[in-house]
């Protein structure tokens, strides 16, 4: 089957074809590197074509970022994607997008900062993604591939994720997972959603046209009451403590028997990888422990993992270190924490990271 | 098996292209295989490289701070990739613009003539695929079959005309590899 076929795509072209596959229904976009080929690739397939699926570049990413949020208060399937200093433009409709608990998907493909920076990729955004990144008291549901099959695979969980919990998730890759090549396999075409399927399932929410079937649906993120907006914000946190106790996704790798821990997402995660195994076969029992959702961060397997006696953390990051403060938070003093950095674009290498181990813990 | 290889040389001369073209040959012959294009502040020096890994298993890291394989296309690369050759590895390097060969001893050293060759038969575009033959008769890690079947899937249809040109150099760059030592 022509479905099942092994292809060999760059992340970002990946996130094109996901995006078309799992029926979205629409991308708006600016260009900026590192990420321009999900919109170029999105403009090569031509989905209007065949799924009906709006693409659009917009002339700038305000204009995308409230595109995606008029696209959402209507229960489409809708996205964007930037990198760093494109998504902070974005910020302020991620707020909004928040307030009015509509699920879209944004994917950054982060590069290095501040301001401008480099093109070359970075994790700088951590704290953006991950700690609100945008005015008010709201969270992301952050994904972190390391792959580019996660590329892939995440586009469609993201958005499942962003319509269960009513809330804009991210994906929070990097230039060198948008820009490497690896070996995917491609989701069968899924329907876009029918508008009286958006009707059944999001009608109470959704201003997708009423007809004469029930009272209007407002998005709005203003309340001019504070006891009513407190109420809207005691619902934001239960619900965020509900994806907090269901949504989180880690992976580890050798950590069983391991007294020291690398914790890593994305390319840094696939890079300590290769620091296990050369850890490994020096003897020293190193494990990797990697989380897929950044936000909610998966804690619980750290704080397990220093109650089976680890001695040390390594916070393997591609910045000053703002993982590093999620990682302490879990550990809660019980174990030692420490940070590995390198930014403006430079990448570690796995021998790197292992004398950064060393050199940390084993004096 | 497991085969990290870095191909370095100027921007245009189809470094990414043929690591390409290796990679999709590596997929046609069911390995794992990523490729990593020069995505570092090495490239804002006008050169270009890209790290492609095939293996067996799979790959973890898919940035390398030494390789099995290098292939060297300028004098910029050779200084910077010479010493990031494993011991044991194979350094290929094409003898154009070349000022100061390599001078390692406990690597394999092979040189080819490609550029030379390309200018001779006024087929430049050739000439990655050429270097790719040298490269593949001393490494043949992925059989020939698959190449020419990852060739095409490498290359856009509206470029399938070439494919019997980039067949031959494949083969003709197999045929004047020399082994320096």
């Amino acid at each position: 089957m022509a479905e099942k076929e092994v292809r060999l795509m760059k992340g970002n072209e990946v996130i094109a074809h996901a995006a078309v596959r799992c029926g979205c229904d629409g991308y708006f976009g600016y260009p900026i590197t590192p990420q321009s080929e999900v919109m170029e690739t999105l403009m090569e397939l031509k989905p209007w074509e065949t799924t009906g699926m709006v693409v659009l570049q917009a002339e700038s990413e305000l204009a995308s970022i409230n595109m995606v949020y008029g696209g959402a208060a209507t229960g489409k399937r809708v996205m964007t994607s930037s990198s760093s200093p494109g998504v902070s433009l974005m910020s302020e409709g991620m707020s909004y997008l928040a307030a009015c608990e509509l699920p879209c998907l944004i994917v950054n493909c982060q590069r290095g900062g501040p301001g401008l920076g480099t093109i070359q990729p970075s994790q700088g955004d951590y704290f953006q993604a991950c700690k609100g990144g945008a005015h008010g008291d709201f969270h992301l549901i952050v994904l972190a591939p390391a792959s580019v099959q996660e590329m892939h695979d995440f586009v469609d969980l993201g958005f499942e994720l962003a319509f269960k919990y009513r809330n804009p998730a991210m994906i929070l890759a990097d230039g060198a997972i948008g820009q490497m090549m690896e070996k995917v396999v491609l989701a069968p075409q899924k329907a876009r959603r029918a508008d009286a399927e958006i009707e059944a399932e999001y009608g109470s929410w959704a201003c997708c046209g009423k007809g004469t079937r029930r009272e209007r649906n407002i998005c709005t993120s203003l309340e001019m009451q504070s006891e009513k907006m407190e109420k809207i914000n005691f619902h934001l946190n239960e619900k965020y403590k509900a994806i907090e106790a269901a949504e989180a996704r880690w992976e580890q790798i050798d950590c069983d028997d391991a007294d020291y821990v690398l914790v890593a997402f994305g390319s840094s995660a696939r890079i300590c990888s290769a620091t296990v195994e050369l850890a490994r076969a020096e003897g020293i029992k190193v494990g990797l422990m990697r989380p897929i959702t950044l936000y909610p961060f998966p804690s619980e397997p750290l704080a397990a993992m220093c109650r089976r006696g680890v001695k040390g953390f390594l916070s393997v990051e591609l910045n000053a270190g703002q993982m590093v403060e999620d990682v302490r938070l879990a550990v809660d003093g019980k174990s030692s924490v420490a940070h590995y950095g390198r930014q403006g674009g430079m990448m570690f290498t796995p021998d790197e990271v292992l004398e950064a181990l060393k050199s940390n813990f084993i004096k | 098996m497991k085969e990290t290889l870095i191909i370095a040389g100027f921007g245009g001369q189809g470094v990414l292209s043929m690591g390409k073209i290796l990679a999709y040959s590596g997929v046609m012959q069911g390995c794992e295989v990523t490729w990593m294009p020069s995505y570092g502040p090495e490239m804002r020096g006008g050169t270009a490289n890209v790290t492609v890994i095939l293996s067996d298993r799979r790959i973890s890291s898919p940035i390398a701070g030494e390789f099995d394989s290098a292939i060297i296309l300028n004098q910029q690369s050779m200084d910077k990739f010479e010493s990031k050759v494993k011991a044991g590895g194979v350094l290929i390097y094409d003898t154009n613009g070349i000022t100061h060969a390599p001078t390692r001893t406990d690597i394999e050293i092979y040189a080819i003539d490609a550029a030379a060759e390309c200018a001779r038969t006024g087929q430049a575009k050739m000439f990655n695929t050429m270097i790719l033959g040298g490269y593949l008769k001393v490494k043949p890690i992925v059989d020939m079959a698959n190449v020419m079947t990852g060739l095409k899937k490498s290359l856009p249809e509206r470029a399938w005309r070439m494919l019997p040109q980039n067949e031959e150099a494949i083969r003709h760059g197999g045929e004047i590899i020399r082994k320096i030592r």
